[in-house]
């Protein structure tokens, strides 16, 4: 059986559906970081399957784009969580509800 | 007429630079305790006006070297403002009327300044004092100076900020302070006023395309006929209004006896020689519009007369040295609204260079008193200084002389010219005018002899009555001081023979012909060829007026020296006269009632308590009432949980795409 155009994005959605359950369910705030990665990458899935579909290499450049900014995102996010961590001893977000006062 | 060589710019910029340098020496040493560069200060101070006076002498020269028709020198400095219709420039005009004016302002200025040297030398903020004068001397430049009405508006609101300043310039003293504030809302009235005519004017000669405000413009619009006669008659009045206020005429003449409370050369230079007598220059300027407006004139005079004899009487009964000369100045004042009133303007002129030199002489002989005892300024504990501080005594013997019309000082020549004009021009508006104006101005002559007589007595004459401190402190003030008196004491004396009536010597009234081409003559104006009456009337009113002068020095002589228990007696006997006098007619109280009071009141009870709390407050408040209350409901989706965030999120944006589908 070849692998068509819509296994690659049939694959994305099942992807981006779990990152986003992960998103919204988990509680510990570095798996909803992990999550957050698999929505992204699930993304980059759906570009590079058009890129090589359309034979055109813009989305290709979307890609490296979306790698960069995952990349640094996640230095970003890591150090936020680890000055969290420092100062409440703890990364679990239902404890995270400062933004209400 | 332009000229490019002239110095007319340097007039204004010496004091304006003068009080930039020592504005910025007060604000850098304000903080100290001791007075920095007190000799520095000084210099610059006094060299500014100085600047200014010669660079008028070398203007003056100029000037009168074009001939006659053709005297005015114009610098045009910036384009000022250009906004629509309106167009105006700065620029300067030097004509005989600005020259004669100019001269006495640099002049008795410059000397007022060297003055303030001794008389200040004991004082804190010395820098302070000479950037407000230097500044003072710097507006009332631009107020005569200024080609136009805007100029001249600057440079009228100039003058009232100094002199708010330098009336409250120890402001520490909250009496002194309310002084100050009385003079510059006193004077807001009547600005308030002059602005309404500049308005008028404007309005009325734009039409002719005329629109930048400078007197040739306006003058040009009037030859025109851009001016209807109602509202020419309202414009004067208006600006009259102005005149009022600045030159302390009634009703608003209140201001000036409490200005007093300034540092004595203040009044000197700004309440009595210089700056009140603007009301009296702006209305000599616009001649050319007030000879139009007969109604307008006849008010000025009636107004003149009615307040040089309502202040001369307030003067009598005077205790406080620098009050006496403050009323006194108001009479006069009065005197040269009278004499303009009547359409004798180069008559009102001449007063205004007379009374700079005699007044400002007073005023100078007063702080020399003051100084000498410490700071006494109530005539009951003065007497007999006259072989104490001789210098000062016998300066203001002259200028005593020349203010109470004696033969041949200054105030001599001006006041008699005054009255003679008032009893000789017709009045078109009421034709039985004439004659009361002159029995009012005569009968104040002998009023003013009076009052003045009454200070020279106790101050200088009988016995001293000094308190024991004041007696050890006695001392002839220092020559700073000193020679500004012998110089003005001199001016009084001399200054009189530049405008002796044609009558007694040929071509004798040489102010008057210098002042011929500014001036326009009143309707009637061919009163001085054409007058019904002869020379032998002159003769006679002339010898009137100096019998009554010389009857009110007789009189306060006698009352005051020779039989000092009478005056006592005759005021118990005159009773509630008296005392309306001894109170000023009890003005001040009445505008308190009238004015004050119902403003305080309206203010407190309705526009405070009413409209500022049940209204404007009543809105703002029920507002964020009501925004808080909103918010406190919407708040309760503000959990701070991110991931309720992200799940709103994800089903906006699956709505979203539903709908686009």
């Amino acid at each position: 059986m070849a692998i068509t155009l819509s296994h690659y994005v049939g694959l994305a959605v099942v992807l981006f559906f779990i990152g986003t359950l992960g998103v919204l369910s988990r509680r510990n705030a570095l798996i909803v970081f992990m999550s957050i990665e698999l929505q992204l990458n699930a993304v980059n899935l759906v570009f590079a399957a058009f890129a090589r579909y359309w034979m055109r290499v813009d989305a290709h450049v979307i890609v490296f784009f979306v790698i960069a900014i995952a990349a640094v995102e996640a230095a970003v996010g890591l150090a936020i969580l680890v000055g969290i961590f420092r100062a409440r001893r703890t990364v679990d977000l239902d404890d995270m509800t400062v933004m209400n006062e | 007429m332009t000229s490019t060589g002239s110095l007319l710019w340097l007039i204004p910029l010496a004091p304006l630079v003068g009080a930039i340098v020592n504005g910025a020496i007060a604000l850098a040493t304000s903080h100290r305790e001791r007075a920095v560069g007190r000799g520095i200060v000084g210099a610059i101070g006094c060299l500014a006006p100085s600047i200014a006076f010669v660079a008028t002498v070398a203007s003056f020269v100029q000037l009168r070297a074009l001939p006659v028709d053709a005297r005015s020198l114009t610098q045009h400095l910036f384009s000022w403002i250009a906004a629509g219709r309106l167009h105006v420039d700065a620029g300067l005009l030097f004509d005989p009327l600005s020259c004669a004016m100019l001269l006495f302002v640099t002049g008795i200025g410059a000397l007022i300044h060297f003055y303030s040297l001794g008389y200040m030398a004991h004082e804190r903020g010395v820098a302070r004092y000479f950037a407000y004068l230097n500044l003072f001397t710097f507006a009332m430049v631009i107020l005569v100076l200024g080609d136009g009405l805007l100029p001249m508006f600057v440079g009228w609101e100039g003058v009232g900020l100094c002199s708010y300043l330098l009336i409250g310039f120890w402001f520490t003293d909250e009496e002194k302070a309310i002084a100050g504030n009385k003079a510059f809302i006193v004077n807001r009235i009547g600005d308030f006023g002059f602005l309404l005519g500049i308005f008028l004017i404007f309005w009325s000669i734009v039409p002719s395309g005329r629109t930048g405000l400078t007197y040739r413009e306006i003058a040009a619009a009037a030859a025109h006929g851009a001016f209807s006669p109602g509202l020419l008659t309202a414009a004067c009045l208006l600006l009259f209004m102005g005149a009022t206020g600045k030159s302390a005429q009634l009703p608003l003449y209140v201001w000036l006896p409490d200005a007093m409370a300034g540092p004595t050369p203040v009044s000197a230079l700004i309440h009595a020689a210089t700056m009140v007598t603007s009301g009296i220059y702006m209305v000599c300027r616009l001649s050319f519009l007030f000879v139009a407006a007969p109604v307008a004139l006849t008010v000025v005079a009636i107004v003149g007369a009615a307040t040089a004899f309502f202040a001369a009487t307030i003067g009598l009964a005077q205790n406080d040295i620098k009050k006496i000369l403050a009323y006194s100045t108001v009479s006069q004042l009065g005197y040269m609204f009278l004499g303009c009133g009547v359409g004798a303007f180069s008559a009102g002129m001449f007063h205004v260079v007379t009374h700079a030199f005699f007044k400002a002489c007073l005023f100078l002989g007063a702080g020399s008193v003051i100084h000498a005892l410490s700071g006494e300024q109530d005539i009951r504990r003065m007497g007999g200084l006259l072989k104490r501080i001789p210098v000062t005594g016998y300066t203001f013997l002259a200028a005593w002389l020349a203010i109470a019309g004696i033969v041949p000082f200054a105030g001599f020549f001006s006041k008699d010219e005054i009255l003679w004009q008032a009893f000789s021009r017709p009045n078109e508006v009421l034709p039985w005018l004439p004659r009361v104006l002159w029995a009012v101005g005569f009968v104040t002559a002998g009023i003013t002899a009076l009052y003045m007589t009454r200070l020279i007595a106790l101050v200088f004459l009988g016995k001293p009555r000094l308190t024991k401190e004041a007696e050890n402190h006695l001392h002839e003030s220092p020559a700073s001081m000193t020679v500004p008196l012998i110089v003005l004491a001199a001016g009084s004396l001399v200054v009189g023979f530049l405008g002796v009536p044609d009558f007694l010597v040929r071509g004798g009234d040489r102010f008057g012909a210098w002042l011929v081409p500014v001036l326009a003559s009143a309707a009637g104006g061919a009163a001085e060829t054409a007058a019904p009456h002869g020379a032998s009337l002159e003769w006679g009113l002339m010898l009137a007026s100096l019998g009554i002068a010389i009857a009110g020095i007789l009189a306060g002589l006698l009352l005051y020296v020779r039989f000092p228990e009478v005056p006592g007696r005759i005021a118990a006997r005159a009773g509630g006269l008296y005392r309306a006098v001894v109170n000023k007619y009890w003005v001040d109280e009445a505008y308190r009632a009238v004015v004050i009071r119902p403003i305080q009141v309206g203010a407190r009870a309705f526009l405070w308590k009413g409209i500022d709390v049940r209204g404007i407050d009543f809105i703002v408040n029920e507002l964020g009432f009501a925004s808080r209350m909103g918010s406190s409901v919407v708040r309760i989706a503000q959990t701070g949980a991110v991931q309720l965030y992200a799940a709103v999120l994800l089903i906006g944006v699956v709505v979203l795409l539903w709908v686009m589908r």
